[in-house]
């Protein structure tokens, strides 16, 4: 069977290549993944999925409502369940939890193409000034703004996802040169049509969801203090404010969450999630038929799950309002080995060769009268939560409001040294590609190619002490 | 078989002797009671609950059976009622699935929720308004096509069995979507849809959907088949789960491999993940708030109040070490209650009085229900007795919940780590270091 694919590296090279045999577009496999590692107790996969102290009992019911919200598994319609149908009809998973594993990060695709391993998603756009409007991006004229590679019953998914690697090697001082991994994308059977020839691809991993109710808190005005756009000070790093448009009022406002800080708050980071990925409207994004376009029509003449019963909606304001608690109260997990030697030396590291010029350690929870448990706390994300040039090797080419295609949000790093209990393996970055955090810290380019080349030339003991600290996050 | 083969505790090849015999524990001896025979006595209730849940099915299957050769609607209440029959023990089963991994990873292939019913068979599109008026989707259905695209996938479904349900419909999108099998399938084939929203009445599919010589709604043949295919692998599901609790089944050894405090912790975490969470939170609460039909258990039958009955009634099985069997018999012996009663009466007997509370709200429902008002009637909008009773039942299940908590902590096993169970509270956490 001939495939008509598509093909993109992150290396920028992205070419369209119709009904190219896939022989002829395959890229060397080699074996990447780990062995799976020790297994892990229930306390440590469950890491995530803690509720923040200080809850109290009564509201532990709002958690435990929002989790299930969260976890549920949405059918499509029509179905006897109005309140769990709606499905899709284009969708990339059917719940929250299914890419969000444990609530920790999602995994990528794996090169024997796995269907349960749907934690990576890709968004799409093409060349244009709309990214600069209240969508965030210029869509692809029949696909939308992201792929969906399933579809319910009776209708075709948009593409499937062929993932491959390249890899190079990076040099380290006084110790074994490093392999790194580059993901070449595929998009096979489309469903849809041709995708446009100046097609952009930016593949996005399911991020963890703890302390999203405490990054939430941190105040506009102390993030834009940490704002350097036009790099005043010379220190070779910019540090932007996303600006994204907020249904409410009509406005823009400062971006937070997201790969590329292009939502504002949690509720649209939920609802947008919800709508895009899942296919279920909700009060802020009322489509039941998500993320189709009006070249599918099918798509948006498929029945859906609005019910007078939630609102006419899918997902009614008081479910969006559980999940939004829920999201908003997992805690992050106790670090662990604070006070040994190694951590404490890896550190003074970390700040020494420049991570923390945008990693932040610390910031301050503003006040929050609806949110006791969350606000006026001093919290440790290790993240500025502003847009960086990363540079060539980790840009997606595809902006999102005022983000370039050379940017992404500082990550923070809290939970860094719990990725694999919970998610069942290690897949750092935006798309995954790095295993270990050596590999992720190589990858860093751009405004942080600085501080990469000096993580390069410490000595192996100081790059130990490093990846201790980390690993103890 | 699992690779877990772990060392037995002496205690248990010593406790072999008579799982079934009743042993009267009374308030006197209670404080010679040990851990290890309290939780040689839950895996006891186990293997008995699994194994009538296992009859009970096998009786449905024959109903199911009689009933694809004679369909008519006599057969039909026959099979409906064996089904409502094969829920009691069944749900008094779902205290092991927390705490118990073994129990959990299989429970969606028997009992998976919400079902995605209009991939299985026909569903109504009446119901749904205007806004679909394209009837191609009503019947993209396993049943109506031999070939069908799920998932974005095409599947060939020519011929329904087993293998087809069980291996390629399993995981066709992703490990959790087994909403092909299970108890839910078999509801949904029996009855149909609920089409009566938050009024009375139940699903009311026809005999005749499964008479291929005077066949309603087509495809007859292919139903029937679904029907059959689904009963069968139930059958073999629940042997499974049977002989994992039989002597030196998986599941007997790995509970024994957790050691008494282990034990003890998966009792008290399959209670009170299945009292707040699941069945207080997830079952009865959510649909409470969103006033959903059928954000439920057993929409199609209209039976969730039993479901919730017998859910509830487990948990007091597990603290007070009794089960009555389908066939009258009388399961009793060393339970946690006597463990709590020997270290602090006050507090067993207030445990005690909340699960009897508890009791007493489920049975409410069963009362509503026999009278008209079945779950989704009681969580309709506006019907505000029908929500307070509803409420009361979580209330219940919360508070007792809490006393549960204060036993833990008595007898020691608030801290105890427990394998692949959602753990009941919060462990200290910090913001972020």
């Amino acid at each position: 069977m001939t495939r008509c694919a598509l093909s993109l590296t992150g290396w920028l090279s992205l070419w369209l290549a119709s009904c190219t045999s896939p022989a002829a577009m395959a890229v060397a496999a080699k074996p990447d993944r780990a062995m799976p590692g020790p297994s892990f107790s229930a306390a440590e996969r469950q890491a995530f999925m803690q509720p923040v102290d200080g809850l109290p009992f009564a509201q532990r019911m709002n958690f435990v409502l929002g989790q299930a919200i969260f976890e549920k598994l949405w059918v499509s319609s029509p179905s006897s369940t109005t309140a769990s149908d709606g499905l899709g009809p284009l969708y990339n998973a059917r719940s929250c939890l299914r890419c969000h594993i444990n609530n920790g990060r999602g995994v990528p695709p794996d090169e024997q193409g796995s269907r349960n391993r749907n934690g990576l998603l890709i968004r799409l756009g093409i060349p244009g000034e709309e990214h600069l409007g209240p969508q965030g991006v210029t869509p692809e004229p029949r696909y939308g703004t992201q792929l969906q590679t399933f579809a319910v019953t009776g209708m075709p998914a948009e593409a499937g996802i062929e993932l491959t690697y390249q890899t190079h090697q990076v040099e380290l001082n006084d110790e074994a040169p490093v392999e790194l991994r580059q993901p070449v994308y595929r998009l096979v059977n489309p469903g849809y049509g041709d995708f446009h020839p100046q097609l952009q691809l930016s593949p996005r991993l399911a991020p963890a969801m703890i302390g999203l109710g405490l990054l939430e808190l941190i105040p506009d005005a102390d993030i834009l203090a940490l704002a350097d756009p036009d790099d005043r000070n010379g220190d070779g790093i910019s540090g932007r404010a996303n600006r994204v448009y907020h249904p409410d009022q009509n406005s823009y406002r400062l971006g937070r969450f997201g790969w590329k800080a292009g939502q504002p708050d949690l509720r649209l980071q939920n609802a947008s999630a919800l709508n895009t990925d899942i296919g279920i409207s909700n009060p802020d994004f009322p489509a039941p038929g998500g993320d189709c376009t009006p070249a599918q029509n099918a798509c948006l003449q498929a029945p859906n799950g609005n019910t007078d019963a939630q609102d006419g909606l899918e997902a009614s304001a008081e479910m969006m309002e559980m999940l939004l608690f829920y999201t908003r109260h997992l805690a992050v997990p106790p670090r662990r080995q604070l006070d040994a030697p190694e951590v404490q030396s890896g550190e003074q590291v970390f700040t020494a060769i420049g991570c923390s010029q945008c990693h932040t350690p610390s910031h301050r929870t503003g006040p929050a009268p609806d949110r006791p448990a969350l606000g006026n706390r001093t919290i440790r994300p290790y993240t500025d939560l502003l847009l960086h040039d990363m540079g060539e090797g980790l840009a997606d080419r595809r902006p999102e409001f005022a983000a370039t295609g050379r940017e992404w949000r500082t990550p923070p790093l809290w939970g860094l040294g719990r990725h694999a209990a919970v998610s069942g393996e290690r897949a750092l970055l935006h798309d995954g590609r790095a295993r270990t955090l050596t590999e992720a810290i190589l990858w860093h380019g751009g405004e942080a190619e600085a501080a990469r080349e000096r993580f390069r030339q410490l000595t192996p003991h100081q790059r130990t002490q490093l990846i201790s600290f980390l690993e103890s996050l | 078989m699992s690779l877990k083969r772990l060392l037995l505790p002496a205690a248990i090849t010593a406790a072999v002797m008579s799982p079934f015999t009743s042993v009267a524990i009374s308030q006197a001896n209670a404080a010679s009671i040990d851990a290890t025979s309290v939780n040689q006595h839950y895996a006891d209730i186990a293997e008995a609950v699994f194994a009538d849940s296992l009859t009970t099915a096998k009786q449905l299957q024959q109903a199911i059976n009689t009933f694809l050769k004679a369909p008519t609607e006599a057969n039909l209440k026959t099979a409906r009622e064996a089904w409502i029959a094969a829920r009691v023990p069944y749900q008094q089963s779902e205290v092991y699935r927390f705490g118990n991994a073994i129990v959990d990873d299989w429970e969606g292939k028997v009992n998976a929720w919400p079902l995605d019913e209009g991939l299985i068979d026909y569903v109504d599109g009446s119901s749904y308004g205007t806004e679909s008026d394209i009837n191609a989707w009503y019947s993209a259905n396993i049943i109506a096509n031999p070939s069908l695209k799920i998932g974005g996938e095409t599947v060939d479904a020519g011929t329904i069995d087993k293998t087809l349900l069980a291996e390629t419909l399993h995981e066709i999108d992703g490990v959790e979507a087994n909403v092909a099998t299970g108890y839910h399938a078999i509801e949904f084939l029996l009855w149909g849809q609920d089409l009566n929203g938050t009024k009375p009445g139940a699903g009311n599919r026809p005999a005749t959907d499964f008479d291929t010589n005077n066949c309603s709604n087509g495809n007859c043949d292919r139903r029937a088949a679904y029907l059959k295919a689904a009963t069968d692998l139930l059958i073999d599901d629940l042997t499974e789960m049977a002989n994992n609790w039989k002597q030196g089944g998986d599941a007997r050894q790995q509970l024994a491999a957790k050691g008494e405090l282990g034990g003890l912790a998966t009792i008290t975490t399959g209670m009170g993940s299945l009292s707040y969470g699941e069945l207080a939170g997830e079952r009865t609460k959510l649909g409470l708030m969103l006033h959903d039909p059928e954000e439920e258990h057993d929409c199609f039958s209209d039976n969730t109040h039993w479901s919730h009955f017998y859910d509830a009634l487990g948990i007091r099985n597990a603290y007070l070490g009794e089960y009555s069997r389908v066939d009258g018999t009388q399961v009793k012996g060393p339970s946690l209650s006597a463990l709590a009663q020997a270290a602090n009466p006050a507090l067993d007997e207030k445990m005690r009085a909340h699960l009897d509370t508890t009791q007493a709200a489920a049975q409410a429902m069963v009362d509503a229900a026999a009278k008209g008002e079945t779950f989704d009637v009681l969580i309709a909008a506006g019907n505000t007795e029908g929500n307070a009773r509803v409420q009361a039942f979580v209330d219940a299940l919360t508070a007792q919940t809490q006393v549960l908590e204060e036993v833990m902590a008595e007898l020691g096993i608030s801290d105890v780590e427990l394998e692949g169970s959602d753990s009941l509270d919060n462990p200290s956490a910090v913001l972020g270091g």
